[in-house]
């Protein structure tokens, strides 16, 4: 029999079981397998950083006639007033926290339950498994069989949150086709970022696989049903690029926040084409 | 043409145990890591067994892992490889080791088995099927499926988890699920078999995170967790999460 | 020795492979309680590599096709030789056969309206082929993998055993047919490659379906399992095999790189466009229409390319002949010093379809250039050349019932059987032979089985004796003192060698008769053959056992080769360069020299093969009566045609 090493078998140790070929390391990869977890879980943590600071700054969030998106619609009445724009006090006065938080939560749990960036924590942050074909570090594993990780089956009800919250902030892109005196007709630097912002948005949101499902990934008889099939292809094509998606429209959204941010705190000028 | 000296590791054993063995074998312009194998049993190693049969990549038997990744030994090219790069072979490190590169695939045999077959139509006589080539795309997509099980070799939810092996049918036939609920005319359900539920409740869909190994490893390049497994669990939460129905079931049970 | 486990069946298949598979779910669904053997995993088979399509005549792209038209095509591809109650059953009953698969979940390609989509396919009249892409032999043998895991399932339901009714010993090789005192087959002497363990299956019925022998040569498209150890079964139980000269060389196999020498190219290449030409830049083919075919054939480009739209009032290009025809015309081409870089021809279709039409229509052909080649088919023409594909002759078998002569209890369907496709098949015809094959194969195996009140009793000096040959590597005697055992693999590629060049797609007198030589020598370097290590999973032993089968097989092609002075169909004399209608009604049978199967015979001269040469059967005059007076003239004797 060939020399080599005799691992210590551990009857449930995944690769280095009992029954499995006796080879010690968790993995034999050569490539830099790390770079890969390492970079999404650094991009990720970077964003909840930023948005985290910005969701609770509850200031800097409206340069007329911009609104970050971060805190569109408004739904308390603290909100500074935005004309024409995204106020609309729902839940009255009581709320005295930074109406971010109330909005970013259909955002954040679409974001949360994608079926991408779940792919992402799962890798980047859990390591379940960091990269494929090495041994993630976890004695136990049920998958997303129950609570809470069960809960990510409702990933198609954020998604039906996400289309007006992206419906809004179309709206709100809208409105930045005003000057700093709510003059329609003009356009800014600004309106360009919202405007880049809400397109990557749209595209983001779309390419949603239970999008993908809802249109027509459901029916068993495409024939039968020519526009939905269309809309699925169409559908299709933007999904195969769900994860790039996903992160430029979370570069784009911090983007956009940044530059109202840079603006509504003085720190810049909004450049005005006309 | 030109050839060189390679440095070749690989796994040497059986169930009682084993180990890497170190070889120096020839390489010539064009070859693949199932040739070097070969040349190792023809001049080194004549007893080392390894599974292969087509070697041209449409039988999925000589699966094993190449630094570290699962692949197919005879759509591996050396030339992806360095000169200078010691190139280690091991078999699928998912599966029990019978010898050398060759595993024990039984657990794959055995979840098919646990996949119902296709439902014909009741009404339907042979030449009487009437399929649109549209209908027909996604199945037979995932009908390209070699069976190398190098997705089930991948997948951490067997691969580091041996209890899992029970409960989870493992991408491939999970994949298999999609393929028939996705057929045009599979009548399972007329039959009284829901695939959407039983993907869940009995082929373990629920324990896939996602995370797309199957999809990277696929030397079909099927696109596993897009097509087939993400649609799976969005049919399964058509019919487990959606609280319409959830509500329409429970009230239809009290009133029972 | 014996006490070898014992395990009882009504019918075994050994193969695994379409015709073996067909035949098993047919068996079990008579009612026989049935054991499939194969060599390698369930569903790994070599079907799996079969690419165009089944050929069946459903008329569902065109409508003129039917079982007659696709009946005259099969005996003209085999220059009929063919055995044509064999022909006749295969066209009518293919269709039949395709649908069932339907039934069963198979996913073909489909027409506008939605039915089963048909191709073109060198030698078929009209579109006939269903296909799914590239990979139709895929589908074929996962649709009947899982058919078989369906009927498990069914017994797993009734009887509480997933195997009770249906078994597959996966990983496992048949040596020896094991027969009564009377000459009737009563199981299969076998050993698990897993754990080198030895077990009987006593059964009996036997089908064999092993497929094909292209192992023997060097540059091919078959699989390591093709080492005609169905063939070598058969004769070693007693059986001859039928027209073993024919061989047919695929005209489009790879080049480069070497280590891809022999994999197959498919003919959907030619059949959705592609053409071949020269170093020159020409379109060759035009040059190679042989007279048999000349009004079938279009005579210009220009007609050639219509014929792709408008078949109904074109000829069809050259490239479309049948394949033996097509590799010759390679082979003269490369000879005469106009081939590509790396000793074959161009096959393009990167100048013919756009890019997109190339990956949808040819996805795995795509991927296999650009995988191992390097070469993006869409954008440049493919290196090809004849490759060894498929063998013609085989286990001389009853036309309705497969049963092979002469041995009771034995059956043979696929490419191991003969007589089917004459001289030589054409593309598709394969995958419809093994389902109509194979299905008749199953069923007058179980028909025979359950027909008899006492079973065989098998044996036991039989059992004994196979035990002690399938050892007989590990204590291999060396050649002389303190030498090393005959190494297997050396003595395998000298084998595949000698066939390549000596037996090859253009075969000479001498180099036969050298051929013989050189496989008597080896004969006796063989029971040499020694190997490493022990039994479990050995391939150097498992090579060493397989010699045998190789070896019996070569020398039937070889002495049929060296005794059929004609050229017809995949066997083509250079010294004998026409066809000889006498030869028409000449069937050789291979049989074996000793009959009581030992193999001590090493003299060259007279071998282990003994030929015996028949007269076929008449054709039946309303078959006949298909063709045209002017063509049949072309094949037939003058007294065929007056009688």
């Amino acid at each position: 029999m060939a020399t080599g090493t005799e691992p210590d078998l551990d009857p449930a140790g995944g690769v280095r079981g009992a029954t499995r070929a006796a080879i010690a390391a968790p993995h034999l990869r050569t490539d830099r397998w790390w770079l890969s977890p390492a970079l999404t879980a650094a991009g990720l943590l970077a964003f909840v950083v930023y948005s985290t600071w910005r969701a609770f700054a509850n200031a800097d969030y409206y340069a007329a006639p911009y609104v970050s998106p971060f805190y569109s619609p408004c739904l308390a009445e603290n909100c500074v007033p935005m004309k024409g724009g995204p106020n609309w006090e729902i839940l009255g006065g009581w709320w005295g926290l930074s109406p971010a938080l109330l909005i970013l939560i259909f955002p954040l749990g679409f974001r949360l339950t994608c079926y991408y960036y779940r792919k992402a924590y799962y890798r980047g942050f859990w390591a379940s498994p960091p990269a494929c074909a090495v041994a993630e570090p976890h004695r136990k594993y049920s998958g997303e069989t129950r609570f809470p990780l069960i809960l990510q089956n409702v990933h198609r009800y954020f998604f039906y949150a996400a289309v007006p919250v992206a419906g809004i902030l179309t709206y709100d892109t809208v409105l930045a086709f005003r000057d700093e005196h709510y003059a329609w007709g003009h356009m800014g630097l600004g309106t360009v970022v919202m405007v880049v912002n809400i397109g990557l948005i749209w595209a983001y949101t779309l390419s949603c696989h239970s999008c993908r499902h809802i249109v027509g990934g459901k029916l068993k008889h495409f024939s039968k049903h020519p526009v939905r099939y269309r809309l699925w292809q169409w559908v299709g094509k933007l999904n195969d690029r769900h994860m790039q998606l996903a992160w430029v429209s979370l570069l784009s959204v911090a983007g956009a926040d940044f530059y109202v941010y840079l603006v509504a705190s003085g720190a810049i000028e909004d450049l005005r084409f006309f | 043409m030109t050839s060189y000296e390679a440095g070749f590791r690989v796994w040497r054993g059986d169930t009682s145990g084993g180990g890497l063995e170190d070889f120096k074998v020839e390489v010539n312009d064009g070859e693949v890591v199932l040739d070097i194998i070969h040349r190792l049993q023809a001049t080194q190693a004549p007893d080392l067994a390894v599974r292969w049969n087509c070697k041209a990549g449409k039988c999925g038997s000589c699966s094993a892992e190449v630094n570290g990744r699962p692949r197919l030994m005879c759509m591996t090219r050396m030339s992806t490889f360095t000169r200078d790069e010691v190139i280690t072979v091991t078999p699928l490190r998912a599966f029990p080791v019978v010898r050398d590169l060759v595993t024990d695939v039984g657990f794959n045999y055995t979840k098919a088995r646990e996949v119902p077959a296709f439902v014909p139509p009741a009404e339907l006589g042979p030449g009487e099927y009437r399929m649109m080539q549209e209908d027909v795309d996604r199945s037979q997509e995932f009908r390209k499926c070699i069976e190398c099980f190098l997705c089930q070799d991948t997948c951490h939810v067997v691969r580091d988890h041996e209890e899992n092996k029970g409960a989870f049918a493992g991408p491939r036939f999970l994949m298999r699920v999609a393929e028939l609920d996705m057929h045009p005319l599979d009548s399972a359900e007329a039959e009284g078999l829901d695939r959407k539920t039983t993907a869940q409740d009995e082929h373990g869909l629920g324990y896939c995170n996602i995370t797309k190994c199957c999809t990277e490893v696929c030397p079909e390049g099927i696109r596993i967790t897009d097509n087939a497994l993400i649609p799976l669990k969005e049919r399964a939460a058509d019919r487990k999460y959606d609280p319409l129905v959830w509500l329409g079931n429970t009230i239809r049970r009290r009133s029972r | 020795m014996s006490q070898v486990e014992r395990l009882q069946w009504d019918v075994v298949v050994v193969g695994a492979g379409g015709a073996g598979l067909r035949a098993a779910i047919e068996a079990r669904e008579q009612g026989a309680r049935t054991a499939v053997i194969c060599k390698s995993l369930f569903g790994k088979a070599h079907t799996v590599m079969a690419e165009g399509g089944i050929a069946a005549a459903m008329g569902n792209v065109n409508d003129h096709d039917d079982w007659r038209v696709h009946f005259r095509d099969t005996m003209r591809g085999g220059k009929f030789l063919n055995q044509w109650r064999m022909a006749e059953l295969h066209a009518r009953e293919a269709p039949d056969r395709v649908w069932e698969l339907e039934t069963w979940g198979a996913l073909f390609d489909r027409t506008a309206d939605g039915r089963i989509s048909q191709r073109n396919f060198g030698g078929h009249e009209y579109p006939r082929l269903a296909h799914v892409g590239d990979r139709t032999g895929l589908e074929l043998i996962r649709t009947l993998q899982q058919k078989i895991v369906e009927l498990q399932q069914e017994d797993h339901r009734e009887l509480g055993d997933y195997e009770a009714r249906l078994k597959v010993f996966q990983e496992c090789t048949v040596t020896r047919i094991v027969k009564d005192a009377d000459g009737k087959v009563c199981g299969v002497f076998c050993y698990e490659r897993e754990s080198g363990r030895f077990f009987v299956i006593e059964a009996p019925s036997v089908v064999i379906a092993t497929g094909g022998i292209g192992k023997s040569f060097k540059v091919t498209s078959n699989s390591w399992e093709y080492t005609g150890d169905g063939h070598a079964l058969a004769l070693l139980a007693g059986a001859p095999l039928l027209n073993m000269e024919f061989v047919q060389f695929h005209p489009t196999g790879m080049v480069w790189p070497p280590s891809v020498k022999g994999i197959l190219v498919t003919e959907s290449v030619r059949g959705d466009g592609g053409v071949l030409r020269n170093s020159e830049g020409k379109r060759f083919m035009f040059d190679y229409i042989p007279d048999v075919f000349k009004e079938k054939y279009a005579e210009s480009e220009a007609e050639g390319d219509r014929w792709y739209d408008d078949p109904d009032h074109n000829r069809r290009p050259p490239e479309l002949l049948p394949r033996d025809e097509v590799a010759r015309a390679i082979n003269s081409e490369v000879k005469a010093g106009r081939g590509s870089p790396h000793g074959g021809v161009f096959l393009d279709v990167s100048t013919r379809m756009p890019p997109d039409v190339v990956r949808r229509r040819l996805p795995s052909m795509y991927h296999q250039f650009k995988e191992l080649a390097d070469v993006d088919i869409t954008a440049e023409a493919m290196e090809v050349g004849p490759t060894c594909h498929y063998v013609m002759g085989g286990i001389a078998v009853d036309s309705d019932s497969a049963a092979a002569r002469g041995v009771p209890g034995l059956y043979a369907a696929g490419e191991v059987a003969g007589g089917m496709h004459g001289s030589n098949r054409l593309g598709g015809n394969s995958l419809s032979d093994l389902l109509v094959f194979g299905r008749r194969a199953g069923l007058h195996a179980a028909r025979y089985a359950a027909g008899l009140d006492v079973r065989p009793v098998v044996d036991e000096g039989q059992v004994d004796a196979a035990a002690a040959e399938a050892l007989r590597p590990f204590s291999a005697e060396a050649p002389e003192e303190g030498a090393p055992p005959e190494n297997p693999y050396t003595l395998h590629q000298e084998l595949q060698q000698t066939m390549n060049d000596l037996v090859g797609i253009i075969r000479r007198e001498p180099e036969m008769a050298e051929a013989l030589q050189k496989l008597a020598e080896l004969r006796v370097r063989a029971r040499r053959a020694g190997v490493e290590g022990h039994r479990q999973f050995n391939p150097g032993w498992h090579l060493s056992l397989d010699l045998r089968n190789m070896l019996l097989v070569s020398e039937c092609i070889a002495r049929a080769a060296l005794e059929r002075t004609e050229s017809r169909g995949g066997h083509t004399r250079e010294d004998w360069p026409g066809m000889d209608r006498r030869w028409r009604r000449a069937n050789l049978l291979c049989r074996l020299a000793d009959p009581t199967g030992g193999l001590a015979a090493t003299d060259p001269v007279r071998g282990q093969i003994r030929l015996e040469r028949e007269e076929t059967e008449p054709i039946r005059p309303d078959l006949l009566a298909l063709f045209d007076k002017e063509e049949l003239v072309k094949y037939l004797s003058e007294e065929e045609l007056h009688e």
